[in-house]
């Protein structure tokens, strides 16, 4: 209701304080309500007007209502409306007043004025006064007779208002089956419209305890509900097109003819200038596709202009709505939008929250291609005066760099960072330098060499502080004042509020003694003895830890606490391949803006269309946090492969149809459940991979390092290097002199032909397995490869040639081997790598 | 579907409140406003036009300076949300004339009747402005067009050129004109705005027309209108033609990345004639959305030179030249750049007898200002400034200014080449001749150069 009465704002000193004023009009009101003077509705108006600019800044009028209702016995229509503005505002809290009104409302309802009858009919519905609902039922049952459009559709909604005041006295008239007659045959389509609209939610939340109106709920996703409202689309408005759209995303054809003609109807839709259709249409697009790899990453080109257009007209809000979904789509299939890359250059008006996403998009897809221009882009707006900007845009370029194989440039204008002097700067470049020498050991000399001149005093931030700590410790034979800079860090330790630093500060000191004892042993001391004084429980407990253990066996010490590390081959991602794909099945909702499913933001009930059981909401709610502490689940989960992973959903889904405890049978083939399903294949499938890596959590507290490798070694004896290193020179050699050990061709999964879009996504994929490529090439169809493994203990290699042809689904592969024996336990470790290509 | 509606004003007052479904408690309008006006504080500049606090979603859009705003607990569409908060600020325009504070205020009544018919138990019903005439009664009271708020480009004809009505895009759709005729006119604006960067040594980096064609009907009786674009249009970057490379000299065909239509628009002859045929709606609307990435000529160069003077000085040279024709002049052109933080003082010295030019240097923000009324074409304006610093500085000046951005407005002239031909009216008589205004401009959207 417009106003707030009860809201307890004072009124301001220049408003009228109320009281004498509305006795005031009150005796105006009075005067004028039996006058029948020429003019009196002019008046009246004026009062009217008076009344409710009262109401609106919180005046309580609510003492004028008898008098308000007297007056509106007229024709003026314009005097009604106003009438009805207040009884609306006022009926719900007080009831008693409300009943004076029935009377004057249910005697509009049989105005000879269509209007007069439609303004009355939603006036009476929208009194919200449980007890009057007996006074509804008649009036609605004519409206939805009544033989204009208007009646019809303010009824309809009517109905839908007695559900939500009484769902009961709604069922029993009987009014959803009246509804559904409506909406198969008005001629009006927003009579049609609002009649969908009232069903939804009605059959909705009458689905779980009537069988029966889950029955119709489902019977609305049916095939002859679906072509009469296709049929229909076009003389819909814009705003009930988007409803229709969304109904026909959940329908499931039945072959692909029914999907191309579908298509091929809403096709113009993407030509919409309100984004809202164009993004219900591409909802459809997307759904309908999902099973046709080809066809559904056609779909992705087809609506890449429309998108780009849609984000470049309008206004920043509506551009903001489309650019999150355009977002989620490039988070998913990268590789199509790289070409586009300059369209996701920030402008320097736009807002943080845009460039935050665009950010994202250029990190995403960065490709052997565009990766200079792109981080020449970002390093421009690493200078930038916004300092949330230019943080983000250091953070994107030290995410490209660690997706990258070329990083050679990048390493440069990461140093470059460390030298522009600009604290923040400073603090995210070597954050960065951290993370890209833990993958790549290999550019420790060019950046130790930088990193070693930066002071720490201008150092503060935690996070950077941890990571020069680290650095420090990692490397503190190549940097020769590295004990000498801990020690004074370990002697300012009572200013270090961060016990992230503190930590850091303790092993770093430690890893320095074990590599350079004389030098570090005072910092070691002091820092030990601060440590055990430390009020943080972890900074007591580790330097209890290494005091014990340093007292046991130094030599211990060093294997635990310095062991030669392995390069990190992928680091995990914070949001899981299920979330993500949770997220996909709720395009065009809040969770695309807000990269989160609807259970993270919502209530149950208000989940609409992708409500969920409580029951599923809980597990995958499990699910997440148990992701969150073994981060080895995420690892797998590659940008590249999850384009079609909602496809490979779909052929779990389809198999655990049968006998799922949670196919109740008047819910089979709606696609509500169809998202609960999935969620249910989605839980299955994780429960198990969870348990293993249980296991490997503790291999990793071991200090073997296992979490690093991204996939867990299948059941063979064999284990390879992740960081293994081969020159191509000493390929080329041993694959002339090495005989063929095994020649066999494989057949390629469809996700992973359809993920072969480009080489390097293949490359991506094999590093995971720790297979790594020295020379790859072609074009789609037909790519080649060659690919090198060695084993985790000796120097022994394995060399692969593999061509896969696209079209045909076949690789032929070709592998040689420093040790023969081995070559089909690799053989096989090799084609289970592949196969799990464009796998979730 | 929504749960409230409101306007608040730029300083947080409910000037409209509805509530449609009375899902979302009472005081949401000041949840809403304070997290808005507190966003910043994370450092995350302004708040983002959708967010969630404690299971109610907000949304908004600015318009004039006030929030257009709409809360909800469901998971819906946002950009249905955004586009119908949009639509709703647009339809309340249409009605009043000047959409500001004041006219809501004195229109309130008309409003929430408005708001009634658009919207019910939060599913809209219908948003064009046409439809409703039918269902709304109130008459508006108008505001007094003392201060105009430029709510939409085409308000800068108003100043601009003298021959263009300046009372057209403030009339309402339903007010009748003192005289009680309602002058019979329709208004076509293409209206381009251009994304452009260069780079330090003056190459194109990135260059994008976002352009809109904006439809606003006085016409009585609905004719039909047919609207004809150049005949050599083509839409889609697949068929590069071998024009291409001249293009930004002036000649061959205009080419549209993609384009969007109002659903009033029939395409049947489009791909034959180019040719657009609607009934247009009362109330303003755009006929048509494109983009274009193809070259084109830049209506202004500018170039920016930094010398260091000693230790705690230098000097910055900044030329802006127009390259557009001479019988052209574009307006209220501002030049920005941010200085290095040290920056203390700035003297500025403007070229011998100019008028019209101020600078300014922010002290806060350490950003140098050059406003400029009118630039004609083909002229060049130079500005020096010396620069002096607190402390010294050990990186590169240059390195810590920037990037330079540039405002400017270009009525009557547009940088795709996109014409409207011609604009026809179906004629209801041998003297229905009603008044037609094609009127284009230029706007710089995000225009910058590197240093």
């Amino acid at each position: 209701m417009p106003p707030l009465p009860a809201a307890n704002r004072s009124p301001s000193p220049s408003q009228p304080s109320g009281k004498g004023e509305v006795s005031d009009l009150k005796a105006q009101l009075r005067q004028l309500a039996g006058s029948r003077a020429p003019g009196t509705d002019d008046s009246k108006r004026d009062l009217f007007k008076k009344v409710i600019s009262y109401m609106t800044i919180g005046i309580d009028v609510s003492s004028v209502f008898g008098e308000m209702v007297m007056c509106s016995i007229t024709s003026d229509i314009v005097l009604k409306k106003m009438c009805y503005l207040y009884v609306g505002n006022y009926a719900k809290v007080n009831p008693d007043l409300a009943l004076l009104t029935i009377n004057f409302l249910q005697k509009d309802c049989k105005d000879e004025d269509p209007m007069i009858r439609g303004l009355a009919l939603r006036s009476l519905c929208s009194l919200r006064v449980p007890n009057l609902v007996e006074y509804l039922v008649g009036p609605l049952g004519l409206g939805l007779k009544d033989n204009n459009s208007y009646v019809r559709m303010v009824a309809a909604i009517g109905v839908l208002k007695l559900y939500h005041i009484s769902a009961a006295t709604c069922v029993d008239a009987d009014f959803p089956a009246v509804l559904k007659h409506l909406m198969l045959h008005d001629p009006d389509s927003q009579v049609v419209t609002n009649c969908l609209s009232a069903l939804q939610e009605i059959w909705g939340s009458e689905a779980s305890t009537s069988e029966e109106a889950s029955r119709e709920r489902e019977a609305l996703l049916s095939k002859p509900v679906i072509y009469y409202f296709l049929n229909r689309i076009k003389e819909f408005n814009e705003w009930a097109q988007c409803l229709v759209l969304e109904l026909v995303a959940k329908y499931v054809p039945s072959d692909n003819n029914e999907i191309f003609d579908i298509m091929n109807l809403l096709e113009d839709r993407l030509q919409h200038a309100n984004g809202a259709v164009v993004l219900a249409t591409i909802k459809v697009f997307m759904q309908l596709t999902l099973s046709m790899t080809e066809v559904h990453q056609q779909v992705y080109e087809r609506i890449k202009a429309p998108l780009l257009t849609l984000v470049s007209s309008g206004g920043p809000e509506q551009s903001y709505a489309v650019l999150s979904h355009l977002h989620i789509l490039v988070m998913r299939a990268p590789f199509i939008f790289a070409s586009e890359y300059k369209h996701f250059y920030c402008q320097y008006n736009e807002p943080f929250y845009v460039k935050k996403l665009k950010l994202d998009m250029l990190t995403a897809v960065a490709n052997e291609s565009n990766t200079y221009d792109i981080v020449t882009e970002l390093c421009e707006y690493a200078a930038n005066v916004d300092v949330s900007i230019a943080r983000e845009s250091i953070r994107a370029v030290g995410k490209i760099a660690l997706q990258q194989y070329d990083v050679n440039a990048i390493v440069d204008r990461l140093l470059q960072f460390l030298e522009m002097e600009k604290d923040y700067v400073t603090a995210e470049a070597l954050v960065l330098v951290k993370d890209l020498l833990r993958k790549y050991p290999q550019w420790s000399q060019d950046c130790i060499a930088v990193v070693g001149n930066i002071s720490t005093q201008n150092v503060q931030e935690p996070r950077a502080k941890a990571a020069l700590i680290w650095m420090l410790g990692e490397y503190s034979e190549e940097m020769s004042d590295a004990p000498y800079i801990l020690e004074s860090l370990v002697e300012n330790w009572e200013e270090e509020h961060a016990a992230e630093v503190r930590l850091h500060l303790l092993t770093a000191t430690l890893k320095c003694f074990l590599k350079r004892p004389p030098e570090t042993q005072k910092a070691l001391g002091a820092a030990l003895a601060a440590g055990l004084a430390d009020f943080h429980q972890d900074v007591h407990d580790r330097a209890l830890f290494y005091y014990r253990l340093l007292q046991y066996d130094v030599s211990m010490a060093a294997k635990v606490v310095n062991p030669p590390k392995q390069a990190v081959s992928v680091f995990a991602d914070t949001q899981s391949s299920e979330v993500k794909d949770r997220i996909f099945d709720e395009f065009n909702s809040l969770s695309v803006v807000y990269q989160k499913p609807s259970y993270m933001f919502t209530d149950k009930e208000h989940r609409g269309p992708f409500e969920l059981s409580d029951e599923l909401g809980q597990l995958s709610i499990d699910v997440e946090s148990s992701d969150s502490i073994v981060p080895v689940q995420g690892v797998e989960a590659n940008d590249k492969d999850l384009l079609l992973s909602v496809a490979d959903k779909e052929d779990i889904k389809g198999a655990s149809d049968n006998g799922s405890a949670y196919s109740a049978p008047s819910y089979d083939s709606s696609p509500l459940l169809s998202v609960s399903q999935s969620e249910l294949a989605i839980t299955n499938s994780t429960i198990p991979v969870s348990t293993p890596q249980a296991g490997f959590a503790i291999d990793d507290l071991l200090g073997l390092g296992m979490s690093v490798i991204s996939e867990p070694p299948p059941p063979s004896p064999l284990k390879l290097n992740a960081k293994a290193v081969l020159d191509p020179g000493t390929f080329q050699q041993k694959w002339r002199q090495l005989p063929i050990a095994l020649s066999q061709e494989y057949t390629v999964s469809p996700q992973g032909t359809a993920a072969l879009t480009a080489p390097q996504a293949l490359l991506r994929h094999m590093q995971g397995h720790s297979v790594h490529c020295i020379a790859s090439g072609g074009q789609s169809p037909n790519f080649k490869f060659f690919f090198f493994a060695q084993k985790e203990e000796e120097p022994s290699n394995f060399l692969v040639e593999c061509i896969i042809n696209t079209s045909t689904s076949k690789a032929q592969v070709k592998i040689r081997a420093d040790d023969q024996s081995k070559s089909q336990a690799f053989a096989d470790l090799f084609q289970s790598a592949l196969s799990k290509f464009g796998m979730p | 579907m929504i749960s409230q509606f409101f306007v608040l004003s730029q300083r947080g007052d409910s000037i409209v409140f509805r509530d449609y479904r009375g899902e979302v408690q009472k005081g949401s309008s000041e949840i809403f406003f304070r997290k808005v006006k507190f966003w910043n504080e994370d450092g995350e500049g302004e708040a983002p036009p959708v967010f969630n606090v404690d299971g109610v979603n907000y949304f908004h859009v600015k318009v004039v300076g006030l929030f257009f705003a709409a809360t909800t607990r469901a998971n819906v569409s946002p950009s249905l949300v955004l586009e119908l908060l949009q639509r709703i600020a647009r339809v309340t325009k249409d009605y009043l004339g000047v959409l500001n504070e004041d006219s809501l205020r004195k229109n309130f009544v008309l409003v929430y009747e408005l708001l009634d018919e658009v919207i019910d138990f939060g599913y809209v019903q219908r948003t064009s402005t046409e439809v409703l005439k039918s269902y709304v009664f109130n008459e508006p009271v108008t505001a007094h067009v003392t201060r105009l708020q430029p709510l939409d480009p085409a308000s800068i004809f108003t100043q601009g050129t003298k021959r263009m009505p300046g009372t057209a895009v403030t009339k309402s759709v339903v007010a009748n004109e003192p005289g009680g005729q309602r002058r019979e006119e329709i208004f076509v604006d293409i209206i381009e705005k251009i994304n452009m960067t260069f780079s330090s040594s003056g190459y194109i980096l990135t260059s994008e027309i976002d352009g809109t064609i904006l439809m606003k009907s006085y016409l009585t009786g609905n004719p039909e209108i047919r609207l004809a674009l150049n005949d050599d249009l083509n839409i889609g970057r697949g068929g590069r033609s071998i024009y291409d490379y001249n293009s930004s000299s002036g000649s061959g065909p205009v080419m549209l990345d993609d384009c969007n239509f109002h659903e009033s628009v029939h395409l049947d002859s489009f791909d034959i004639d180019k040719t657009l045929s609607l009934v247009p709606p009362d109330g303003e609307f755009p006929v048509m959305n494109y983009r274009i990435t193809q070259e084109f000529k830049p209506p202004f160069r500018i170039s920016t030179l930094f010398e260091e003077a000693g230790a705690l000085k230098a000097e910055v040279i900044i030329k802006i030249h127009a390259q557009f024709p001479s019988k052209t002049t574009a307006n209220t052109v501002v030049v920005q750049i941010p200085l290095p933080k040290h920056t203390s003082r700035v003297n500025f010295e403007l070229e011998p007898g100019v008028v019209g030019q101020t600078t300014d240097f922010k002290e806060a923000s350490k950003k140098l200002e050059w406003n400029i009324k009118k630039v004609v074409g083909e002229s060049e304006l130079t500005l020096r400034a010396k620069l002096t610093f607190s402390q010294e500085s050990h990186g590169n000046i240059a390195r810590e200014s920037g990037p330079v951005s540039m405002n400017f407005v270009i009525p009557m002239y547009n940088v795709s080449r996109l014409e409207v031909k011609y604009l026809q009216i179906a004629k209801k008589s041998q003297n229905y001749n009603p008044y037609r205004w094609v009127r284009y401009v230029t706007q710089a959207n995000s225009y910058v150069a590197r240093i």
